[in-house]
């Protein structure tokens, strides 16, 4: 069975306030003369090899199972399952 | 028939020991550990999830223990009504098995904190086995120790939380960020509770490092977190007279 490669992007919400993001923002980047760098969220990705029959089996398969194993708490977050050309 | 508490292990959690230490030699009841692959509780009258590090916290604080065996057992004595408290880790724990409601983040300094605070009783201490003896408005000294320990639930959620009275405890200083100040929430039911401060770490006088924040059990010779263990206790056995 062919093996795919998909990546799944973990991100807190849009209003849900980033502190990591915002310290490295403020205290890394615009201090160091990138003052054009508007915003900075931090996210966590996963990178999955996975078998399955076809790309879009394997990309639903993942997305099943973010959303079942809670990979994600959907209070807090969104999720985002990419697969990626091999 | 003796009181006998259940206290959920996990690989990574640390604080089981003090809960057993409080409950054993300073609450005198009977306690015993029991192993995250069990899923059959039968028989306790109370379950404890203590606080530490289940998993290493790896992927998010509490997530992979929530589907472990152990888990499953605990809902189905959730679901009977019988107590289930979470602690620090053990409220992740509730929160990601869905026992609870909400979500947790790292803390607004991003760092670890551990720290005594001050928490406010926000109901009716009848509204949950673990207050049964305090009055509304109490304020107890207990210390937290986290890192992902800030609160969250979006505002609908909050506003049924409200409606259904399962904002128990808040911060009076809010040592994390937590939404509404909220270091404490129970489920619609109310027998279970989830409290990022550790009680067990309040039980005994000798621990709190100033009289200040002794507490105002320790005229009795203990601190504040023994009210709750006390409440727990006194529910149960309650409830066996009855």
């Amino acid at each position: 069975m062919p093996l795919y490669r998909v990546n799944v992007l973990i991100e807190n919400k849009p209003y849900i306030s980033d502190p990591e993001g915002d310290t490295i923002l403020k205290d890394l980047v615009i201090k160091g003369g990138y003052q054009q760098v508007r915003s900075i969220r931090v996210a966590k990705m996963l990178r999955l090899e996975v078998e399955a029959d076809t790309e879009g089996d394997a990309r639903d398969m993942v997305r099943r199972m973010c959303d079942e194993l809670r990979l994600y708490n959907p209070m807090l977050s969104i999720c985002r399952v990419e697969s990626v050309s091999t | 028939m003796p009181t006998r508490i259940g206290i959920v292990v996990f690989p990574g959690s640390n604080c089981d020991r003090d809960i057993y230490h409080v409950l054993r030699s300073v609450m005198h009841v009977e306690a015993e550990f029991v192993w995250h692959k069990r899923d059959d509780l039968h028989g306790y009258d109370a379950i404890v999830i203590p606080g530490g590090f289940a998993y290493a916290d790896r992927l998010r604080a509490g997530v992979i223990a929530a589907f472990s065996p152990v888990m499953q057992g605990v809902k189905r004595l959730a679901r009977d009504g019988v107590p289930v408290l979470g602690i620090c880790n053990g409220f992740q724990i509730l929160v990601e098995s869905g026992l609870l409601p909400g979500a947790f983040m790292r803390n607004d300094s991003l760092t670890f904190t551990c720290r005594w605070t001050r928490l406010r009783l926000s109901v009716n201490g009848s509204r949950t086995p673990f207050t049964l003896l305090l009055e509304k408005g109490r304020v107890l000294n207990i210390p937290v120790a986290n890192q992902e320990g800030k609160y969250y639930a979006d505002e609908d959620t909050l506003r049924e939380m409200e409606r259904n009275e399962q904002i128990i405890f808040r911060y009076e200083d809010n040592p994390n960020g937590s939404i509404h100040d909220i270091g404490g929430v129970c489920n619609e039911q109310g027998n279970v509770l989830g409290m990022m401060p550790h009680p067990e770490r309040a039980c005994e006088v000798m621990l709190a490092p100033s009289p200040s924040i002794h507490g105002s059990a320790s005229e009795s010779g203990y601190g504040d977190g023994m009210l709750i263990f006390r409440s727990l206790v006194s529910y149960i056995e309650h409830r066996w007279a009855s």
